[in-house]
């Protein structure tokens, strides 16, 4: 793939004022891997400038560019233009920007870009397209899950885990608990219950 | 002018109307029509896009060498700027300009200076090193506060108070209070309601592009392409530019028009040429972006003993931001008043402009007429859904009342008394009623055209900000046409189309579906007319039944094999909308009724909503999964209303204290009850398909419904929005034992 044009970047702000001290105790949370290296007194020093890594995003290896501070939807919509992800409320309030990391529902606006490697990432672009669509997304076109539809991939992919989760024996209780973290303007919630209902049956 | 008589109206309240329509327009489909597909389960025709994450909103429209803006908004009502670091900002490596607004500030939010940079992490350093330190000025935020003596004016020496214009006064001072004076049954009360905010999903904001030599074109948020065609005067156009919406992420009445960063992003990309983008922040949105007027909304109603009203009055106030008007309440409409005087005014504050809605003045007005009247019948020992009734005047509404009460069942619950039971949680019903009217209207053209291939494309410059106007066009013109609905390709919301409305007042798809229908039909004539030909016959001789053409002597052809008779360059049509018909009276307003059921912890003051029987008239129903959907989302974003939503300023610096989606909270599945929803399908009589909206009533009564049931689970009236459970403990303690 082609890098983004990120020459002239250097990291500032946030970080200068703090000092390489606090980057790299922000950075012990960054991760297991990250976390043993430090204990072993191995702690690489990522940024302040980007930093070249590979994410493995819907089974895919992608070579990027991305500032410590980038967060996983600022990486996924940007430099590799996966846009189904959502920004709304930009803190993890609503869920929008749900995808799953190693097959589990996270906020994407809540994880740095850096943390990320070595997970597999998949987007609601990964379950499914327009002419091959995943059965939850195919449930979502038939009972009309969506209005707007900037919540819906989103609503999507909590939908998706809780029928990958549970099975053919989802019930409306589990349906709604995995989606709570998902808000809606529009108020689809019933027809979103219906889908995950309808594609619950057919797993 | 042809005349014709045809079926108009509802299920068991047709009647016949006489209408003159245009020799162009396309005859009307009565009551007793027999259609294919309008009025069917149809799914949406963008729905796998918006479900796979194909679907390009602006927020994600990407462009070669995309630049990037965004504010830095003041964070006082009422300020002016004492310093700013502009030379800090412009040395961030990757801004590319800084324009900084001096001079004062009006409302939290303003924006205090622009910066565009090459990408977001670059934008964010930029707006940080400007380090903007300010002077506060005199300010008044809230209704209270600026009715104070002495206050702050926003427009200095006119005072901050100003009745609303045409509705200022209504009714009759003296006439109400004579027939409010002696009537047998008197209630005064006041009851409040917040500041909500559109919160639509995604952001205002636009992508100006100036084309560096080929076409410009903007890429816009909006309600209303054609809202936007005046950027083409940012961009350094002579004239509109291109405007495209291709999905929107909501508008709920918010999104007419560019705001001051959509002007600052044209102004930087005919600038810098190159293309830039400006959405807004959340708290930008939350700000800035449109809300809802609070009120506050002192009533008096007058009625018999046996449930008729006399007398209705009272003045109301609200704020709409800094302007003149805008928060007026619709609290007189719906029911048969009596004597009235009502004063409603709007004040003006130190905050951004209101903005239209969904139904605006009407949740605020329906909360406290329907309160009005849960009081009144509470005091008269009435049943508050026979009060409602008795006073109603919509010959549809009373059947919808008696579905809704079967519906909930109504006569049973409603046996309970007030905190019966054993345990914390009590339970109760209540309803309310909505009102709404707009044929849609506007001189629009729609295009059909046809390929020999047997594809369909429907084209015009509007919008779907969601509600299904895609899907609307399609299913007319397939029903117009014969064909399957898959055939047809719903392209729309690009201003290069023949013009269409702007997505307000739940006009959209009753002012374009005639114009559809109309094309459609015209381009059927054409294929009629190829046929004609190739069977050596009349055009006159053939016609169209469940999808087959038929012509004399037993031939048949499917719409396939008539569109394999085009020529290469294919067929297409234009459809007009025409002017409204005159309708019958009764129809030219739709009715609705919403009924809920609610569980009080009357320990916690906790409330919910655990079931709502909508039932609802949009003239003639188009795609009856998407009008539900409809339905379903304007109860729940009443509940929202009823519960939670209330964007709160501090007072004394005028900013939003609550300026995000975990903080300002909405309705989540959670809060989500059972919704029945009942389309009651009727015929308006106003054009050649008889829709009307449906997006703005669905959410009118929700609150109000809500609150009546409040009011019989626990025998205390809470009347203040939204219901949270501390205002709910105080409704408790004050209610009389």
């Amino acid at each position: 793939m082609d890098l983004p044009n990120r020459s002239g970047v250097t990291r500032r702000g946030l970080l200068k004022g703090a000092g390489l001290a606090a980057a790299s105790s922000a950075l012990l949370r960054a991760g297991d891997a990250l976390a043993k290296e430090a204990a072993d007194g191995k702690a690489r020093v990522q940024g302040p400038g980007p930093e070249k890594l590979t994410l493995q995003v819907n089974g895919q290896a992608r070579e990027l560019l991305a500032e410590p501070r980038e967060t996983l939807l600022e990486t996924l919509r940007i430099p590799l233009d996966l846009t189904g992800a959502k920004p709304v409320c930009d803190r993890g309030a609503c869920g929008a920007c749900t995808v799953w990391l190693d097959g589990e529902p996270v906020y994407a606006c809540t994880l740095l870009t850096l943390e990320c490697e070595g997970r597999q990432i998949t987007t609601v672009e990964g379950l499914g397209t327009p002419a091959s669509m995943h059965p939850v997304q195919d449930a979502f076109v038939k009972d009309d899950g969506m209005q707007c539809g900037f919540c819906t991939p989103g609503m999507v992919m909590s939908c998706a885990w809780a029928v990958k989760t549970h099975g053919k024996g989802l019930t409306e209780e589990q349906a709604r608990a995995a989606t709570a973290g998902n808000l809606c303007r529009c108020g689809t919630y019933p027809h979103v219950l219906k889908a995950a209902l309808r594609a619950a049956k057919g797993a | 002018m042809p005349s014709l008589t045809y079926k108009a109206g509802a299920e068991g309240l047709e009647r016949e109307l006489t209408v003159e329509i245009h020799e162009q327009d396309a005859p009307p489909w009565g009551a007793d029509a027999k259609l294919r597909l309008v009025g069917g389960e149809h799914t949406r025709p963008d729905g796998p896009a918006k479900a796979t994450g194909a679907a390009r909103y602006t927020y994600d429209v990407a462009r070669p060498r995309l630049a990037y803006a965004a504010s830095l908004l003041c964070p006082y009502g009422h300020a002016r700027l004492k310093d700013i670091d502009e030379a800090a900002a412009r040395a961030v490596p990757g801004v590319l300009d800084v324009r900084v607004n001096r001079g004062e500030y009006r409302h939290a939010g303003q924006a205090v200076a622009v910066v565009c940079a090459e990408n977001e992490g670059a934008l964010g350093d930029g707006l940080r090193a400007l380090k903007a330190t300010y002077e506060v000025l005199p300010l008044a935020v809230t209704v209270e506060d600026a009715l104070k003596p002495g206050a702050a004016e926003v427009e200095p020496g006119k005072g901050n108070r100003a009745l609303e214009d045409r509705r200022s006064r209504q009714g009759d001072p003296a006439a109400f209070t004579k027939a409010f004076d002696s009537s047998e049954i008197q209630v005064e009360a006041e009851f409040r309601t917040p500041i909500q905010t559109h919160s639509a999903f995604e952001p205002h904001g636009s992508l100006s592009d100036p084309g560096s030599g080929g076409e410009a074109l903007v890429f816009a948020s909006t309600q209303g392409t054609s809202t936007f065609q005046s950027l083409g005067r940012q961009l350094g156009l002579d004239g509109p530019v291109r405007v495209i919406a291709d999905h929107v992420g909501g508008g709920f009445g918010a999104k007419f028009g560019p705001l001051s960063g959509d002007q600052a992003a044209a102004e930087l990309a005919r600038k810098l040429q190159r293309p830039v983008k400006y959405m807004c922040t959340r708290r930008e949105e939350h700000l800035v972006g449109g809300m809802r007027p609070d009120s506050i909304q002192r009533l008096k109603l007058g009625g018999t003993k046996d449930g008729q009203i006399t007398a209705f009055g009272g003045v109301t106030d609200g704020t709409a931001g800094n302007g003149p008007s805008g928060a007026a309440c619709a609290n007189t409409i719906v029911y048969r008043l009596g004597a009235q005087d009502m004063e409603q005014a709007t004040v003006r504050t130190f905050t951004a402009r209101g903005a239209a809605f969904r139904a605006p003045g009407h949740p605020q007005g329906s909360f406290a007429l329907e309160g009005m009247l849960d009081l009144y019948a509470a005091k008269a020992g009435l049943d508050p859904l026979e009060v409602r009734r008795k006073n109603d005047r919509h010959p549809l509404r009373a059947l919808q009342w008696q579905i809704g009460a079967d519906k909930i069942g109504w006569a049973t619950l409603r046996k309970t008394k007030a905190g019966a039971g054993k345990g914390p949680v009590k339970r109760g019903v209540g309803c309310a009623a909505a009102r709404w009217g707009n044929p849609g209207g506007g001189k629009w053209n729609v295009e059909v055209a046809v390929a020999r291939d047997g594809s369909v494309t429907v084209r015009n410059a509007a919008q779907d900000i969601g509600t299904g106007t895609k899907s609307v066009l399609q299913i007319v013109v397939a029903e117009e046409l014969g064909c399957d609905l898959a055939r047809v390709n719903a392209t729309i919301a690009d201003t290069r189309f023949p013009p269409g409305p702007a997505s307000g007042g739940s006009t959209t798809a009753p002012s374009l579906a005639p114009a559809a229908r109309e094309a459609g039909l015209r381009a059927r004539e054409q294929l009629e007319g190829l046929l004609a030909v190739e069977w050596s016959t009349a055009p006159s001789k053939i016609h169209l039944e469940k999808g087959l053409f038929h012509g004399p002597g037993g031939k048949k052809a499917s719409f396939e094999e008539a569109c394999g008779l085009i020529g290469e360059q294919g067929l297409s049509a234009v459809g007009q909308r025409r002017e409204n018909w005159k309708s019958a009276d009764g129809l030219g307003e739709t009715a609705g009724c919403q009924f809920a059921q609610v569980a009080v912890d009357v320990e916690t003051g906790v409330v919910r909503v655990e079931r709502v029987v909508a039932v609802h008239d949009c003239g003639r129903v188009i795609n009856a999964l998407s009008a539900r959907n409809q339905v379903n989302g304007g109860v729940i974003q009443g509940i929202s209303y009823a519960l939670f939503e209330e964007r709160r300023l501090d007072r004394a610096q005028g900013d939003m204290v609550n300026p995000t989606l975990d903080t300002y909270r909405i309705a989540g599945m959670a809060d989500c009850p059972a919704i029945d929803v009942v389309l009651t399908s009727v015929v308006s009589g106003f054009n050649n398909v008889g829709l009307m909206g449906l997006g703005e009533p669905a959410t009118v009564p929700t609150a109000a419904a809500v609150a009546g049931a409040v009011f019989h689970a626990t025998g205390a009236q809470v009347r203040e929005l939204p219901m949270t459970p501390a205002r709910v403990l105080a409704a408790l303690a004050r209610r009389p034992s």
